[in-house]
């Protein structure tokens, strides 16, 4: 028996405005762009991936569910997500508690800011998670299980923070350099931990729909369902779970519908599900499903992201660094403020899209860079960003010095 | 090669792209001729410079190149005659020159730099068949305010680049220009961004002389904002000096040098004052040579704010110097940079945000000034030349065609 684990992860963070310096101390709204059409505009940008990805593929995957007896999936969703679809689009969150209701798709845990927080402040990420988990309990009655860290950053330290806490799994990326010469497509367990288990992504297989997909210079171009069951099979016979973890947004998105994504998917889902030996895991029964086939150690940070595979299109220059650590600062006053409003802008400017922003690699190669962002430069990023770092100290300095008329804030406010 | 003016005698860039630009085409084969409106004696192995008039090459830089409004004004005088000349007696003899100059060789094609010599390339063309290739480092759109400028300066020009074979526009936003405003088809012109070459190390040390009080100020941790260049319209400086009073309202320790001269400046001084920020803005006049590369040294920020600037090449000479460049999107030289800050030359609030921003944070600081390291040095003179080689062929081949 093969199976095929499928992982789809949803996320859209709060892109800062373009918040000017002179709305430090008086505009403490960074999220709504009065302005519809720039890349900033949450709601438009909501809206568009709503409707392109969001609503056709989950249209998809119900149909699937019903129309098929194997097929099962696991989902993950920021609470960021969750928060602009209650705003924005409300139906894709009935469309989940629909798909979570015929007990064949899984809620995975992650932080609910998509935030980096593992990295910088073990209290703030534990907080996070449990905020996460809240927020899936009360939108979908839903326990999690197995645990995913922002952007699949994971390492040795991270496995047992996880297992301490009671994750029965946790998701990584399947990089050679970590698995040598072994496969992903068996479960794993984390070195020196106890009850946890370790899946990780077939990366090639994976990125062969998320990334080469609609790419025509791709030798494989175009990827068809043949092909692709040929390369399954050819891996199923490495191990038992084929993990294909992704964006979400992977479909209609990212990939557009008229490359033959979505039907590229559904043909493969039922070719799949019609094989004798063939079938679907979540992420807890594939934990369920083995002792593990070994240990695994990681001392140092892997993610999905990149050539790289590190964390350095979030940390990679000293931008991102200041950006950082000067949100970090604030932690101890904004929270010490009480002010659930000041919080939650806080806890948004933690998602670490902001950073990625930022991020120049490749910036100065004389190539196009291939670095989404919703502002002009990775300098725009970061003046945005900071400036709304300074009015968010400005609120938390107010409930510590309530009589300070000589701050720098204050001071703005009078004039 | 048609020009106006070369180093030393020459009042901005135009002179100095064109000597880049003619030392790297000689360097790929070009034999060229360089005809110069004034007289002076220039050593160059690479070409021959030709002067078509007895002109003290003092007074048609320091007021010609640039302007646009009074060339028919009688201000020039040619060798030891007392007969006061106009721009466009200059002009005319330069043509006249050119003229005696084709009766006796014929080159494989001219080209002429900026409207001042088109009348000279036109004639080539008409009168003599000569292929010609017109290079615009400017359009009279961008000296004269994108509405306004001079009536016959916009009809030259105009005449120029429809005579032309092939348009060379120093930037994108040029072709534009040159498009919408004369409705040139873009097919005819090609752009090549000017180049820039690392100037001799050997010859100039900053030793912090010129500008001692500023080293002062740094000391004490003020941040020095530079802008440099003449004060016209075009510099959009108005926009800098306001933009300059809302930065100092939140980081007070910032100090503007203003440098270079123009008629604006009686009017910017006034301004200053009347913001009250007089003790943070300092003008140094008109400077060139170390004085002004001492400015760039100085500095920490570059901030070129026109509102159409067909390339801009001091801005790499700031970044050459360590500066974080700040720039209007109506730059053409911030194409070809991405280690920058961009804003639209009316967006005071940017501008200002950004310098408040690079002032405090010294991460922003260093990432603008070591990514810009990597990216000026890569635009080099030769393939400037190299792109003009292609579009002579081009032009030579076309000439073929058509006899």
């Amino acid at each position: 028996m093969k199976s095929i684990v499928l992982y789809l992860h949803m996320h859209q963070p709060y892109r800062v405005k373009h918040y000017s310096i002179f709305s430090v101390g008086h505009d403490h709204d960074y999220w709504i762009d009065k302005d519809w059409y720039t890349g900033a505009n949450n709601e438009r940008v909501f809206k568009k991936v709503a409707e392109k990805s969001y609503r056709p593929m989950l249209e998809r995957l119900e149909k699937l569910i019903k129309t098929t007896d194997k097929f099962k999936l696991s989902l993950s969703m920021t609470g960021v997500f969750l928060e602009q679809a209650e705003e924005w689009a409300p139906d894709v969150i009935e469309s989940i508690q629909r798909l979570v209701e015929t007990g064949r798709v899984e809620i995975v845990a992650e932080t609910y800011n998509h935030s980096l927080s593992f990295f910088v402040d073990r209290d703030e990420f534990e907080e996070e998670v449990k905020l996460h988990q809240k927020k899936i309990r009360e939108l979908f009655n839903y326990e999690t299980k197995v645990f995913r860290n922002t952007e699949l950053a994971y390492n040795n330290d991270l496995a047992h923070w996880a297992n301490d806490y009671g994750f029965k799994g946790i998701i990584a990326e399947g990089w050679d350099k970590i698995l040598e010469n072994r496969t992903p497509n068996k479960v794993y367990r984390p070195d020196g931990c106890d009850r946890i288990k370790l899946l990780m992504k077939n990366y090639r297989l994976s990125d062969d729909i998320a990334f080469r997909f609609s790419n025509k210079n791709w030798s494989e171009w175009p990827l068809t369902v043949d092909k692709y069951l040929r390369w399954l099979d050819a891996a199923g016979a490495r191990g038992p779970i084929i993990n294909l973890f992704m964006d979400f947004e992977t479909f209609g998105e990212n990939v557009w519908k008229d490359t033959g994504i979505f039907d590229f998917f559904d043909d493969l889902v039922r070719r799949w599900n019609d094989r004798d030996d063939c079938g679907f895991m979540t992420v807890s029964e594939a934990c369920d499903s083995s002792d593990g086939a070994g240990t695994v150690s990681m001392p140092w940070t892997v993610t999905w992201a990149d050539t790289e595979r590190d964390l350095s299109a979030w940390l990679g220059n000293s931008m991102q660094h200041e950006a950082l650590k000067a949100i970090y600062d604030l932690k101890d006053d904004v929270l010490a403020s009480k002010d659930e409003e000041l919080i939650m802008d806080w806890r948004r400017l933690l998602t670490s899209d902001h950073l990625y922003y930022m991020c120049t690699k490749h910036l100065n190669d004389g190539g196009v860079h291939h670095y989404f962002s919703p502002y002009d430069s990775p300098f725009d990023a970061f003046l945005y960003f900071m400036n709304a770092v300074r009015d968010v100290r400005g609120r938390a300095e107010e409930y510590k010095n309530p009589k300070d008329k000589n701050s720098k804030e204050a001071k703005q406010i009078a004039e | 090669m048609l020009g106006w003016e070369l180093p030393p005698h020459n009042s901005g860039g135009l002179g100095v792209a064109c000597l880049h630009l003619s030392k790297s085409l000689a360097k790929l084969g070009a034999d060229i001729d360089f005809v110069v409106p004034y007289e002076a004696e220039h050593h160059f192995d690479y070409m021959n410079v030709l002067s078509a008039g007895h002109f003290d090459p003092e007074q048609i830089y320091r007021g010609s190149a640039y302007i646009s409004a009074g060339i028919e004004k009688k201000r020039f005088k040619e060798g030891a005659s007392e007969e006061m000349l106009s721009m466009r007696d200059i002009q005319k003899n330069y043509c006249e020159f050119v003229e005696r100059y084709l009766m006796e060789f014929k080159p494989d094609l001219v080209h002429a730099h900026d409207w001042l010599t088109y009348e000279a390339g036109i004639l080539a063309k008409k009168n003599f068949g000569i292929p010609l290739v017109a290079h615009v480092h400017a359009t009279e759109f961008d000296r004269g305010g994108l509405d306004g400028g001079n009536p016959l300066i916009h009809q030259i020009e105009y005449e120029g680049l429809v005579w032309a074979d092939k348009i060379i526009a120093v930037s994108q936003a040029t072709k534009n220009i040159i498009v919408e405003k004369y409705g040139i088809p873009p097919e005819k012109i090609d752009v090549a961004y000017n180049g820039f070459d690392l100037p001799n190390v050997d010859d100039y040390h900053y030793d912090g002389s010129s500008y001692q009080y500023l080293e002062g100020l740094k000391k004490k941790g003020y941040t020095v904002v530079s802008t440099v260049g003449r004060f016209t319209l075009q510099k959009g400086l108005f926009h800098l000096m306001r933009a300059a009073a809302r930065a100092i309202q939140i980081h007070p320790k910032m100090i503007f040098l203003f440098a270079g001269d123009g008629e604006q400046k009686d009017q910017l001084m006034r301004m200053s004052a009347d913001l009250g920020i007089s003790q943070n803005v300092i003008f140094t006049g008109f400077i060139r040579g170390k004085q002004l590369r001492d400015i760039y040294s100085i500095s920490d920020i570059f901030v070129m704010s026109s509102v159409s600037e067909p390339f801009g090449l001091t801005a790499l000479e700031a970044a050459h110097h360590g500066n974080a460049l700040v720039i209007t999107k109506q730059s053409g030289v911030g194409e070809v940079l991405q280690s920058i800050v961009r804003y639209d030359f009316w967006d005071e609030d940017k501008l200002a945000g950004a310098l408040v921003n690079i002032a405090e944070s010294p991460a922003l600081t260093h990432t603008l000034q070591d990514g810009i390291r990597h990216e000026y040095t890569r635009i080099s003179w030769d393939d400037v030349a190299a792109k003009c080689i292609q579009v002579y062929d081009e032009v030579s081949k076309h000439k073929r065609n058509r006899f």
